[in-house]
């Protein structure tokens, strides 16, 4: 029997009787991060750490949730799990599992580079790791933040000059805190969309210093939006949302925007790079740093990254069925149109 | 390359056609008469030819970037462009380069006579000097295939802006047969009196599509119908006792049809006429594919003349007398041309384009949905005050198609899209019912909206049973209607047939699989619609 199994409801750990990140209801569920796909309604019992605590409770509402810190370790039935950043958001984390000298470490969403917002990510050893792989292909390789960032406050400047709003697409959870956190907010006034404020205000009130934000509201009139910085969830840049700005320019920021195609599909007038999931390189560094010699493949290009280690990197690596979604453009959609009312 | 880079990046990141002509007027200005003129000819289809084979670039870009080709043709599946694909892989560039366009497009050029080893040493020397968008764009020139995402109208609209030169003035002065080799920005662009050309043509007017009911173009009697013919649109020209053929592609295709050159002098000097070259015989059109069969051949045999003979159908006179009379209103020009073709014995070789007589838009209906019968794609209603414009302009002209045929099909493989819909299934192929079995029959592309490709791409995902390289085969589930041009018999596919520009017209999530269209019945469209027969 394995440390960890794929099962039908989520990553299952046997001898703990415990899943990790499951999509059915289970009884006890490790989480790794507050993101939809990985932390679900209806289990009996959560754990998390508790960096991720406020958010998951912001999101799920009146839970059974404990918290752990970085670093500490859990024991359930004997087999001892502790968890480890994995730089993808504030809070998120890669759940080590370790039972009679084996390991495995279940790593959720994670990038390598450091975002100076989420705790860096830390290289934790292991036999066998399940990685995610949603930017698994060569073709995706990111530029440094800071030269995105910069990309993005120029563009900012260009449209304030213009009398112009500027209207960045972002997740409500963990992009928007990223890009208000690398911003420049010298360069004005910085608005948000009521979802992104929302978790924003958790954020904030775990003690996590942003920039000044102003929630759009009916209150304000197209004139006050001349020259500022909005952040958006995706699916408000596609709505009526939009008709509230006179002149707005539309900016997207997600890995996706690597690709002509997808920048062009969405119509954006700009696209810019920056994701929360590991690019190819850092993939490939986070799976070396592991000293794994099994790397289960989860949610992306499964089958091509699977093949690629197994051929070219000499490891036993193999798909895994989930049910994670990893970097969609649309995944937060449905989230927002619950938001969207109160908007 | 770094001017002409940014201008593609700034380009790119718009879908404003003003900030498209501005920032292409402003690259103008700036730009030497070298560059200019080269940015025209791209962007006028003349374009340099392929000088490396794509399958090359592939292993050298591998090759460079540590990978496996399988998973090189892997990540451009997903890209969806050849050109994108490379420059996103390959590593880091050692050094930058200072060097414009022309030079780089010298630089190609010159590759088509290397040896293989030669030709990947220069290549790689360039990769490496430059960064992801001058990649970009080299590869873009390499491969022949460069697009920018403008039109040659709004080409010549900045060039316009940026010379002070008139619009339509600009759009005459680049047509015709002419390369960077062989002409300069001065000579071509800016000299008020350019070479004598006799053989320079008019810029086509082309027409929209009309969507609604020709009830809001005002009064019928205001307005001409011809009939729509399905050959190739060309303008024939005779001046100083020699005859050209331009095809709306801006091709010279003189050459192609030698049933015209007796014209040369049988048509006074100085006459221009724009018409559809036809393919037909024994009074009556053949079908669009057999003109394309004959435009694919290198020589025009005796057997191909006799097989698919060429006349020309006149729609409009554009020079009479030597004299531009694109300004005088249609029913003048139109006069003209019957009067000319009345006074000249042409031995059938130009022929009319029959007026469709009405007096009311519902007279008209009936004639637009029989198009079928006479080979023909619907009708042209025209504006008897119009006079000849440049391009695609909307008002004065409108197509006016007959109503596609349509069949409810099941989709059975998907294949992901290029450009903008790379990374999303767009590319189906679509089968009928025979008995139990589903036999496939055509493949369409495009249709649906954005949301439901991503709606579908998602579905793919999940319910695949087979993958061939890019081609997945799925789960038999949905069912789409087909609208489709034409249908003809086709010893080549499984299914018996093949049809003209089949696309998807809509999602039929109402329909059961089983209440798809079968076999038979694409059968019965066959006997009823059959192209030709």
């Amino acid at each position: 029997m394995a440390l960890l199994e794929f099962t039908n409801k989520g990553i299952y750990c046997p001898p703990a009787d415990v899943y990790i990140d499951p999509w059915r209801p289970v009884s006890k569920a490790l989480i790794t991060h507050g993101h939809a796909d990985h932390s679900r309604w209806g289990h009996q019992h959560y754990l998390c750490t508790e960096a991720a605590a406020p958010v998951i409770r912001y999101r799920l509402g009146n839970i059974n949730l404990s918290t752990v810190q970085f670093g500490e370790a859990t024991t359930i039935n004997g087999v001892k799990f502790s968890f480890h950043p994995a730089g993808h958001i504030v809070g998120s984390a890669q759940i080590r599992v370790e039972h009679k000298g084996e390991v495995w470490v279940a790593s959720g969403d994670y990038k390598v580079a450091p975002d100076g917002l989420s705790e860096p990510f830390e290289p934790v050893r292991c036999h066998t790791f399940i990685t995610e792989s949603t930017f698994g292909l060569p073709v995706y390789r990111w530029k440094p933040q800071d030269t995105v960032f910069e990309e993005i406050n120029d563009w900012w400047r260009q449209n304030r000059d213009q009398g112009k709003v500027s209207v960045l697409a972002a997740y409500a959870l963990g992009k928007a805190q990223r890009l208000l956190h690398g911003i420049d907010a010298e360069i004005g006034p910085i608005f948000t969309h009521g979802a992104i404020e929302k978790t924003t205000q958790v954020m904030r009130k775990q003690g996590i210093r942003l920039p000044e934000t102003r929630r759009i509201t009916q209150q304000y009139k197209s004139k006050d939006f001349e020259g500022s910085l909005v952040l958006a969830t995706p699916s408000a840049t596609g709505s009526n949302w939009m008709r509230r700005f006179k002149s707005a320019s539309v900016g997207i920021a997600s890995g996706w925007m690597a690709l002509r195609g997808t920048r062009r599909r969405r119509a954006a007038d700009r696209g810019f790079v920056l994701s929360d999931h590991a690019d190819w390189n850092e993939l490939n560094d986070a799976i070396k740093a592991t000293g794994a010699e099994r790397v289960a493949v989860t949610h992306g290009y499964t089958n091509l990254f699977a093949r690629w280690l197994r051929e070219e990197c000499g490891l036993d690596a193999w798909e895994a069925a989930t049910e994670y979604e990893g970097e969609s453009l649309d995944k937060d959609d449905a989230e927002d149109m619950e938001n969207e009312k109160d908007a | 390359m770094r001017a002409f880079a940014n201008l593609y990046t700034r380009l790119d990141q718009t879908t404003k056609t003003n900030t498209k002509v501005a920032e292409l007027a402003r690259f103008f200005d700036q730009a030497n008469d070298e560059d200019r003129l080269w940015t025209v000819a791209i962007l006028s289809h003349r374009r340099p030819k392929r000088t490396v084979n794509t399958t090359l670039l592939r292993h050298w870009a591998a090759e460079l970037a540590g990978i496996p080709l399988w998973l090189f043709e892997e990540s451009y599946h997903v890209v969806g462009d050849l050109s994108e694909a490379i420059a996103l892989t390959l590593p880091k560039a050692h050094s930058s380069n200072k060097q414009g366009l022309t030079y780089w497009i010298e630089y190609i050029k010159a590759l088509d006579k290397l040896e293989e080893t030669e030709k990947k040493q220069r290549v790689t020397d360039a990769w490496m000097q430059m960064d992801y968008t001058e990649r970009l764009v080299f590869n873009k020139l390499i491969m022949g295939g460069f697009r920018i995402g403008v039109s040659q109208k709004l080409m010549v609209r900045a060039l316009a802006q940026s010379t002070a030169i008139d619009e339509n003035t600009l759009a005459h002065r680049i047509m015709g047969d002419w390369t960077p080799d062989k002409t300069t920005f001065e000579d071509l662009i800016l000299t008020k009196d350019p070479l004598e050309d006799v053989s320079k043509p008019y810029p086509f007017y082309l027409a929209y599509a009309l969507e609604d009911s020709p009830d809001d173009l005002g009064l019928p009697k205001d307005w001409i119908a011809e009939r729509k013919w399905d050959g190739i649109r060309g303008q024939l020209i005779v001046r100083k006792g020699e005859l050209f053929v331009w095809s709306r592609g801006e091709e010279l295709v003189t050459d192609k049809f030698p049933e015209y050159h007796p014209l040369a002098e049988i048509l006074p000097n100085g006459t221009v006429i724009d018409g559809e070259i036809l393919p037909y015989k024994d009074g009556q059109p053949l079908t669009f594919n057999d003109l394309q069969t004959r435009i694919g051949r290198k020589n025009v045999t005796k057997k191909i003349l006799e097989k698919a003979p060429v006349v020309l159908v006149a729609y409009d006179l554009l020079e009479w007398e030597g004299q531009d009379i694109r300004e005088r209103p249609m029913e003048e020009r139109r006069a003209l041309l019957e009067q000319l073709l009345e006074q000249t014995e042409t031995d059938g070789i130009l022929m009319l384009s029959e007026r469709v007589n009405f007096s009311t838009w519902q007279e008209l209906e009936p004639e637009r949905q029989n198009a079928r019968q006479y080979h023909s794609e619907g009708l042209m209603l025209k504006h008897k005050g119009s006079p000849y414009r440049s391009g695609r302009k909307k008002g004065d002209w409108w197509k006016w198609k007959v109503e596609p045929l349509t069949i409810d099909a099941v989709m059975i493989y998907a294949q992901r899209g290029h450009g903008r819909r790379a990374n999303l299934y767009t590319d189906f192929t679509f089968a009928v019912w025979d008995d139990k079995q589903l036999v496939p029959f055509t493949k369409a592309y495009s249709g649906l909206t954005d949301k439901e490709f991503r709606e579908i791409t998602a579905w793919v995902r999940r319910n695949t049973i087979d993958r061939f390289g890019p081609v997945r085969s799925v789960e038999p589930a949905h069912v789409f209607e087909i609208a489709f041009e034409g249908i003809r018999k086709s010893s080549r596919h499984k299914s018996g047939v093949a049809l003209r520009f089949p696309r998807i017209s809509r999602w039929r999530k109402d329909k059961p699989l089983k209440e798809a269209n079968t076999l038979e019945d694409l059968h019965q469209l066959l006997k009823l619609y059959e192209e030709g027969g």
